[in-house]
């Protein structure tokens, strides 16, 4: 059972981190390129804009939720199995995420770099 | 992809593989936390590592999100997994760590994915593109 558990908990790591990074692209692709708003409007104003956008606030509830989800995961199962494991499937559903919502091009330079960094990802926490 | 931005996606693996390293540090000074002492953890926070820490994950965040602003998700995404290198690199070069061959493998895979992300354009979303072709004017409003 508690095996079951720590899977549910990557499981649920992977789904809340996924979300949440989408949620904080899309945010940033609505709010524009950083560099030119801030030389166009000034720091206060782009940092204003940026904490107004709501699905950046959304998707910092998700990061949250993914942490504690890590916390719930950690207590049942090893980090040796939780971290690498959470992490690595992560990028890959990542991939599979901004392809579907976020409409970017996943070539297969990409698809080669999501697979490679998630098998790194796994042999380097492991 | 200009100078400045090559610093950005570097800047997000180092300032997110040291504030890491600094709340790991920080945390294992402070001790475990019961679960029935939760808000215990608040006090970490005085913990000079766990507070430089955050610092450091704080830098990371802006990092992260004028990134986001500028290049894709699946761009991005590789260049947090080189935090994982660099922290490897740190424990072997100055804390003289043993790294087997096995994390010597995982380095390469992960340097040879970001190698190949890196050499493609950073934007490739239909949406984005068109965004570039009509920038917002001074107002903010689109023409």
């Amino acid at each position: 059972m508690n095996n079951f558990y720590a899977w549910l908990g990557v499981f649920l790591i992977v789904v809340t981190s996924t979300t949440g990074d989408c949620l904080l692209a899309r945010a940033m692709k609505q709010v524009g390129d950083l560099g030119a708003l801030r030389k166009q409007s000034g720091l206060g104003q782009t940092i204003l804009r940026v904490l107004r956008t709501p699905s950046l606030m959304l998707g910092i509830a998700f990061m949250a939720l993914s942490f504690f989800s890590l916390l719930f995961a950690l207590s049942w199962g090893d980090v040796s199995m939780v971290g690498p494991a959470s992490a690595s499937l992560t990028f890959v559903a990542n991939a599979f995420a901004a392809k579907l919502f976020l409409q970017e091009k996943v070539d297969r330079r990409r698809w080669t770099a999501a697979v490679f960094v998630a098998a790194g990802v796994f042999l380097l926490a492991g | 992809m200009t100078p400045v931005k090559y610093f950005v996606l570097l800047g997000i693996a180092a300032f997110g593989a040291i504030g890491d390293t600094l709340l790991a540090r920080g945390m294992k000074t402070f001790g475990s936390v019961a679960p029935s002492q939760i808000f215990h953890l608040f006090s970490a926070v005085l913990n000079p590592y766990v507070f430089l820490g955050i610092f450091f994950l704080l830098a990371f965040m802006s990092a992260y999100l004028s990134a986001l602003s500028w290049a894709d998700l699946t761009y991005v995404l590789p260049a947090t997994a080189f935090g994982y290198v660099f922290i490897a690199l740190i424990a072997r070069f100055f804390l003289h760590e043993h790294i087997s061959p096995i994390r010597w493998l995982g380095i390469v895979l992960i340097t040879a994915g970001v190698g190949f992300v890196a050499g493609g354009p950073e934007l490739s979303s239909t949406k984005k593109t068109s965004e570039k072709e009509t920038p917002l004017t001074t107002t903010g409003v689109r023409p």
